[in-house]
């Protein structure tokens, strides 16, 4: 079913309005990392050199985290992508002095690098570390200048940023008013996906996939217990068998 | 009870102003090498916006480190001037008077000083005044009053006019004394200019009196509220070990716990190179001393307060950071010397009055007392960060640079440094307050009872 998906005056409890949500699929999950590389290519994210990883200022708008579960040899592998979870009562939002982080009526949380000075009060409020702050000036080797996408800003050092969800997608397909159906508008993330562990949608549309989804009776949300009340749904099968 | 030397006008005048009239080889030698740090941190600064906050040593997830705790260390130090001013002067306590201004005036400093450490800690420096000014500018936009970052340079910038206001308004009789006792030099212009047409009637000690009991009632409520508005930084956040509602009180105690022991620091170190051994004398100290034990136990509750607290709702995550705190290398030592230094050390000592009343033990215990309390506020902060947080793997320690080190030595420059260079225009310890001070001690002889010659009116 389409729905009418279009920038609204209206508040946020409107049902015309979208409210962009995300639910990833842990048992699908293989941790290829193929979400990582491409939000890398979509949202101009600088390359993680050596160095970015020795410094531990890695900057990965979602990122795989890795655990390990049982003893030698009956060890498995577990994975998290974590990204920003647009909470809609983000620890992030109310701490920025100057708005620079502020919930839009589409459920996001928006980041605006112009008006970030820096404080870095958001980044350490958020318990799931989504939010990365920029130590150096980011650089792309001359020969990879021309690929920087277009429609997304290139951060200068100083300030904040995280996942948008690919809000400039969502500004793409929704600018002249028209429908969207459910499933034609993808972050690059759930995209490049190949096990289709991402789902995204707009769950004020009860005909969406990512609706459907996040009541599924696998779900949980990360550190729900905080009261951030993430957009994000993750689904896990607890394991039974040990 | 206090003044049991008898010194004349002429005597004080000469021996406050001396250093405002000459120059001391001592003086030059310590502003120069003072001033050198001040600029080498300067220059670290200027690196540092060059470069880019990638020449610190902070990470991810560790976003505060060695500017932030330094902000709350010298805000803390701040909180002796209204301790020292406003509430001994309300009080009464006669043995306030040779330090009162040495300590606002050290609060003044120590709040620029503070001030500094946020802007060069922002990403953006030179975008901040954006936030600090609420004013929306050219953005369309006002700072976002949900802020604690909004809430601080409210409080910081009301503290410091009042405490600016307190120190001039003490500071104007002493500036017409400089102004005639400099009539056709290069400074004469300037006192007369700054001493606002001072001439010792009645009516204007009337209303300078006003004025001073005024200011330090309303400075009053700001005693409460600067280090409470600055513990809210931690309080208001989601993050374990600094979401904790003992901070207001516990931050404010140690504020002047520090605060109190920095103006010792700073009596003692006046005396010996500003020769005035006629105005601060071991009474003095001591009283501090006593004032401080006092303190110091209220901290110490409040600090014991805040480690109960996380034991008696044993949160997985007020745990971890605790056994940061006091199981891991570095923080384990760096836990075991603050707590040694702020309170194990001094405070027994404090309770022999041989120590009390002994200027060279009362320096050495009062530094300590700071090396610990900066070192409480450094494990306030970054062990939060530092912790190994629920579903997310990028902990990982936290080391200082060189550049964050060298700006943080540079702010403990900065003070003494702007504090040598008030003493050259300004006497360090008002000269009317110990005129005051001498003439509520004359007696006369009544038959065989001794009155005081003069009764002060409040």
């Amino acid at each position: 079913m389409a729905t009418q998906a279009k920038p609204s005056t209206h508040g946020a409890g409107d049902r015309d309005t979208p409210k962009w949500e995300m639910v990833v699929d842990l048992d699908r999950c293989t941790g290829c990392q193929a979400c990582v590389i491409a939000c890398q290519a979509e949202n101009n994210i600088p390359i993680n050199e050596e160095s970015a990883f020795h410094e531990a200022r890695v900057i990965q708008w979602i990122r795989i985290e890795r655990y390990w579960e049982g003893e030698f040899p009956d060890v498995k592998a577990r994975f998290l992508p974590l990204l920003c979870q647009q909470c809609d009562n983000a620890p992030c939002e109310s701490v920025c002095p100057v708005y620079a982080t502020y919930h839009n009526n589409e459920g996001l949380n928006v980041q605006v690098y112009n008006r970030c000075v820096g404080t870095r009060y958001c980044g350490n409020n958020c318990p799931y570390h989504a939010r990365l702050f920029n130590y150096w000036e980011p650089t792309w080797p001359e020969d990879l200048r021309n690929q920087l996408n277009p429609d997304v800003t290139v951060r200068t050092r100083g300030v904040m940023e995280k996942c948008t969800f690919c809000i400039q997608r969502i500004r793409r397909a929704t600018r002249g008013g028209e429908a969207v159906a459910d499933g034609d508008l993808q972050p690059a993330c759930a995209q490049a996906c190949p096990t289709s562990a991402l789902v995204f949608g707009n769950a004020n549309d009860a005909g969406a996939r990512v609706s459907k989804l996040k009541n599924d009776k696998r779900r949980f949300r990360v550190m729900e217990e905080l009261g951030t009340d993430p957009s994000v749904t993750y689904l896990k099968q607890v394991d039974t068998d040990g | 009870m206090y003044y049991r030397r008898t010194l004349t006008d002429a005597q004080i005048n000469r021996e406050l102003l001396h250093v405002v009239f000459t120059t001391p080889m001592w003086w030059i030698v310590l502003v120069v090498s003072l001033g050198l740090v001040v600029a080498v941190a300067v220059a670290a600064v200027g690196y540092m916006f060059n470069q880019g906050l990638g020449v610190t040593g902070l990470r991810q997830p560790v976003f505060w480190g060695f500017f932030i705790t330094n902000f709350v260390f010298w805000v803390g130090i701040s909180h002796a001037g209204v301790m020292i001013s406003a509430i001994l002067r309300l009080s009464q306590a006669e043995w306030r008077r040779p330090m009162v201004r040495a300590a606002e005036i050290m609060t003044v400093f120590s709040l620029m000083a503070a001030l500094t450490m946020p802007l060069v800690h922002a990403g953006r420096a030179w975008r901040i005044f954006y936030w600090i000014f609420p004013y929306d500018w050219s953005r369309g936009i006002w700072p976002d009053t949900r802020s604690p970052l909004i809430w601080d340079p409210v409080a910081i910038f009301t503290y410091l006019i009042s405490s600016s206001l307190f120190v001039y308004t003490a500071l104007i009789p002493d500036l017409a004394v400089i102004r005639d006792r400099s009539k056709g030099t290069w400074r004469y212009p300037m006192y007369a200019i700054l001493s606002l047409g001072w001439h010792g009637s009645p009516h204007q000690w009337k209303l300078q009196g006003i004025a001073g009991i005024l200011l330090s009632a309303l400075i009053l409520p700001v005693f409460v509220s600067v280090h409470s508005i600055v513990s809210w930084d931690f309080g208001v956040s989601l993050v374990p070990s600094w979401h904790v509602t003992v901070f207001a009180p516990y931050f404010v105690i140690g504020a002047v716990h520090s605060g109190v022991s920095a103006v010792v620091t700073l009596m003692v170190i006046m005396r010996k190179l500003y020769h005035l051994e006629n105005y601060i004398w071991e009474e003095h100290i001591d009283a501090l001393a006593r004032l401080l034990i006092v303190v110091a136990t209220g901290w110490f509750f409040l600090f014991w307060l805040d480690f109960v607290f996380a034991l008696w709702t044993r949160e997985e995550q007020e745990m971890v950071v605790w056994n940061l705190r006091l199981f891991e290398a570095p923080w384990g030592w760096l836990f075991l010397t603050f707590f040694i230094t702020s309170y194990v050390i001094p405070v027994p000592l404090w309770l022999f009055k041989r120590v009390r009343r002994s200027f060279t033990w009362m320096l050495w215990t009062s530094l300590l007392v700071n090396v610990g309390m900066w070192l409480e506020r450094f494990l306030i902060i970054v062990p939060g960060l530092v912790r190994k947080g629920p579903l997310v793997f990028d902990y990982g320690s936290y080391r200082p640079s060189i550049i964050e080190i060298t700006i943080v030595v540079g702010t403990l420059a900065l003070v003494p440094f702007l504090l040598l260079l008030f003493s050259k225009f300004f006497p360090l310890i008002p000269l009317w307050e110990e005129k005051e001070g001498q003439k509520l001690i004359d007696h006369i002889q009544l038959g065989n009872v001794k009155v005081p010659a003069l009764v002060k009116e409040h």
